[in-house]
């Protein structure tokens, strides 16, 4: 009955992925009404059709579907934290990927001179977009690698601390020591090059605005592999919900798996926050989201997971374009006042419902 | 010749077996044979090392000494083939409160299956019968979250059950069952090694305890003594284990275990 349940989600979350990729190509700055007599009427004005199109195509579109792209890879990466940590709080930033991914970009932004700022600065003037990433090929190219490195330096960092992925508990310390060691540093690089400060805030507030399709297609294949190693593992995620020792007597190799748990969950959170920054809440709202509606095994819930953080991230960048428009906010700022606002709610039904302890 | 050997080649078997957890050593040196289709019950007072001894011999701690299964050194056992042997109940393990009491007791299949295959008619007939040997039949698609403590204990002795191993090692498997349940569970037990299973269990229910075949003692991280349950020896073994604080009896065909009141009294005074 929980297998026929979890379909229904998936075909309810990918025909809301449909809906919400229609709403999101008719969203933003220049309107949807203005571009569809050039798009219905080629002919009229050559010009107006190609920027329709260019808009539309080019910009909105790889943008939308790269925002699911990222929200899929979070709710992903959130489903394997949360099982792999045995803790409903975990969420894919854990390892320290975060902070490292920031430090990445906060050095490579200095290198470059605040390049980076000053071009997010005058987007963020004209009242494009308020980002980081809308720089120049090279700027971006050279940000979205700092931020990848320094996503899996991090999470590298972690393993080296805690001496392997045997011990969880150990992990998880690893993985707070790294965030703040590594954010302390981030601050200091900043102190000393403040002309970053406005293109570094850009990117902790996280953004979809510049995903074009190569962004959006390396996107959708990490998460094919990503959603497809989980997937062959997610066995060992239910071994692991009966605790350590029992998982261990049912012949699971512990040791390799965690170690293969961990590098989906670094891969799957350094390729989305490279594209696109820090987006809070997906990764730790979703899992518990798709929980909420089906109680199901792992396998089903690496799937599901994705589906919400990508359908979640989707509408939400489409919020913060509709919102304010012609300008847009942060689409970071938006999951994390929506996001922090369902958690406070599950903790307030939790508590009326005298499970103080869980979720 | 052979099949006479592997007969009499114990279930379970440790030699000069310690285990240190920090600067504590919990298990001091033990040598231990439990027969097979046997139940055997290992007994003692809160921190005499009996989980960590049944852990050790499932080969979940690291120990040192040597341990064997069914005459084969533990360490020399495939994981899947030894998880098809050994089938293993914890204590206060649990978390996965998402998962359906279908779902949990199938884990208990995992040895079994290839890693990608799905569920075989077997496998499902085998859970099914855990399911139903244990009485939770009914719960099949609920969550394990929605189970009160009893219920739960019984989907994860389904799930140890679902495992159909020839050894099977249990801690504490009557935690929060209640008498008739208990009751249900020594049925299941007998009937298991009247099938020719070994079932060693620790237990804190001494009464209980004194149903198995064999009982094992422990204090301090030692073995105190090894013998048939119904022998005079073992009850005056197991009454020395507890400080003289019990005595065991006859009752209508059993073995009962009696607190002994002066004793309890003669300790509050001490104090």
């Amino acid at each position: 009955m929980n297998a026929r349940r979890a379909s229904w989600l998936v075909a309810a979350l990918l025909l809301a992925a449909l809906l919400l990729a229609a709403l999101g190509v008719c969203v933003g700055s220049a309107g949807f009404e203005n571009l569809l007599g050039p798009l219905l009427n080629p002919g009229l004005d050559p010009d107006a059709t190609a920027m329709a199109q260019r808009i539309v195509f080019d910009i909105r579109l790889p943008r939308t579907l790269g925002a699911w792209g990222a929200g899929a890879l979070l709710g992903l990466a959130g489903a394997v934290a949360q099982g792999l940590f045995r803790n409903p709080l975990a969420d894919p930033f854990l390892l320290g990927s975060a902070s490292g991914a920031s430090l990445g970009v906060a050095l490579a932004l200095a290198a470059m001179g605040g390049a980076g700022g000053m071009l997010g600065a005058s987007m963020m003037n004209s009242g494009v977009a308020v980002s980081v990433f809308s720089s120049s090929v090279w700027v971006r190219l050279g940000l979205t690698g700092a931020a990848f490195g320094g996503a899996v330096l991090a999470v590298l960092l972690t393993l080296v601390l805690s001496r392997g992925v045997q011990h969880t508990l150990r992990l998880l310390l690893a993985g707070v020591v790294v965030g703040v060691v590594l954010g302390a540093m981030t601050h200091l690089v900043l102190l000393f090059s403040p002309e970053s400060l406005q293109a570094m805030q850009a990117f902790m507030l996280g953004s979809s605005s510049f995903v074009g399709w190569t962004a959006a297609g390396l996107m959708a294949l990490v998460w094919v592999l990503c959603l497809l190693s989980a997937w062959l593992l997610a066995r060992v995620l239910d071994g692991l919900s009966l605790g350590d020792a029992t998982a261990r007597s049912l012949g699971l190799p512990l040791g390799p798996m965690r170690a293969a748990l961990v590098a989906v969950l670094a891969l799957a959170t350094g390729t989305a926050v490279a594209q696109t920054g820090l987006i809070a809440f997906v990764g730790l709202a979703a899992p518990h989201l798709v929980r909420s509606l089906v109680k199901t095994t792992s396998a089903w819930l690496m799937l599901l997971a994705s589906g919400m953080g990508g359908a979640l991230l989707m509408a939400a960048d489409t919020l913060a374009r509709w919102l304010i428009a012609p300008q847009e906010l942060p689409v970071g700022v938006l999951t994390a006042v929506l996001g922090g606002g369902y958690l406070l709610w599950l903790m307030q039904r939790s508590t009326r419902l005298g499970r103080g302890g869980g979720w | 010749m052979s099949a006479t050997l592997a007969s009499h080649t114990p279930a379970l078997e440790v030699r000069d077996l310690g285990v240190r957890l920090g600067d504590a050593t919990i298990l001091h040196g033990i040598t231990l044979a439990l027969p097979r289709a046997r139940w055997t019950c290992i007994v003692g007072p809160n921190g005499a090392g009996k989980s960590t001894l049944l852990k050790a011999m499932a080969g979940l701690l690291p120990h040192s000494g040597t341990s064997a299964l069914l005459g084969r050194p533990l360490p020399e056992w495939p994981h899947r083939q030894r998880a098809q042997h050994l089938s293993w109940l914890g204590q206060n393990e649990v978390s996965g409160d998402d998962l359906t009491v279908w779902d949990v007791v199938m884990l208990g299949r995992l040895p079994h299956q290839a890693w990608l295959s799905a569920p075989s008619v077997a496998d499902r007939a085998a859970v099914e019968r855990a399911l139903r040997s244990t009485q939770a039949w009914d719960w099949c698609e609920r969550s394990l979250g929605q189970l009160s403590g009893g219920e739960r204990q019984r989907v994860l002795l389904a799930r140890a059950l679902a495992v159909e191993a020839q050894v099977l090692l249990m801690d504490e498997p009557l935690a929060n069952l209640d008498p008739p349940h208990q009751a249900d569970w020594l049925a299941i037990v007998q009937a298991l090694v009247r099938e020719g299973r070994t079932v060693v269990s620790v237990l804190h229910e001494v009464g209980m305890a004194l149903h198995a075949d064999e009982l094992v003692m422990m204090a301090q991280g030692r073995v105190t003594h090894q013998g048939a349950c119904a022998d005079t020896a073992t009850h005056r073994a197991l009454e020395a284990v507890f400080d003289h604080r019990i005595t065991v009896h006859a009752l209508q065909g059993q073995w009962v275990v009696v607190p002994r009141m002066n004793a309890l009294m003669k300790s509050h005074h001490a104090d």
